[in-house]
């Protein structure tokens, strides 16, 4: 793996969180309530699209570039858990229980759908 | 929507570490979708605790900072750890019909995710706030 290529992981990894960043802020803002809806639509957003990337015959590099460094940057587990452990430390128990079904759920029909595309592409 | 330049350089900057790191153990990724991902089960347990000690030392036990939680929070944790990656593992799973892996790899990443969260947490709340 070259230089190049590592140097296009930070760069895409940084632009993922980025946008990560502005699309939750976006959501939250629109949808003012306790229920974590922002990392729900990024996360949902980016299983489709990670999904017809590995729908798609790329290259090794680009795959990486694409899916690994920017789709999955832009996706993230850890903000999912603090705030579904948070709601359930505030009792707020079927809060906490749907975000986990509903991402689980969602989330794998949303990586089918984009293979879907994919194979329509 | 205002967006502050600092702190958008903060997640970029986190987000690029966080992404390196997780990427480099992406290529130690078996493509048998009937083995069990350690890296990205390893990255999102380790990513989770990381977002529970980060932020509720920041929110609870440090002064206000702008730029802290985007900088670890938001982008090192977001960056080191994947839902889509996670995901789409899960449904190579199902689509090669190994059902049990799929949802044992689901729950397992789940549990452990969370309780990664509660006890970074519950250590940083174990520590008196120093007057």
């Amino acid at each position: 793996m070259t230089l190049a290529v590592w140097a296009g992981v930070m760069t895409l990894g940084g632009a993922g969180a980025v946008l990560r960043f502005v699309v939750d802020r976006a959501v939250a803002r629109r949808v003012p309530r306790p229920f974590p809806y922002g990392t729900l639509t990024v996360n949902l957003t980016g299983a489709v699209l990670l999904g017809l990337i590995s729908g798609l015959t790329l290259s090794q590099h680009v795959s990486l570039l694409a899916g690994t460094a920017f789709v999955g940057s832009y996706t993230t587990f850890s903000t999912w858990m603090f705030e579904t452990q948070r709601l359930a430390e505030e009792r707020q128990v079927w809060p906490a229980v749907a975000n986990i079904a509903v991402s689980v759920v969602l989330g794998v029909a949303a990586a089918m759908a984009g293979q879907w595309i994919a194979g329509r592409l | 929507m205002a967006l502050d330049r600092r702190e958008l350089t903060a997640v970029f900057v986190g987000g690029a570490l966080g992404t390196v790191a997780r990427s480099v153990l992406a290529t130690f990724a078996d493509p048998d979708a009937g083995r069990w991902p350690w890296p990205t089960f390893a990255v999102n347990v380790l990513g989770a605790f990381l977002v529970g000690y980060f932020t509720t030392r920041l929110l609870e036990r440090l002064p206000l900072s702008s730029y802290r939680r985007p900088l670890l929070g938001t982008g090192l944790c977001g960056g080191l750890t994947t839902f889509s990656t996670m995901q789409v593992e899960t449904l190579k799973m199902l689509e090669h019909r190994h059902y049990g892996l799929a949802a044992g790899y689901t729950a397992a990443s789940i549990t452990a995710g969370l309780i990664a969260v509660y006890l970074a947490t519950a250590l940083v709340r174990r520590v008196r706030v120093r007057s």
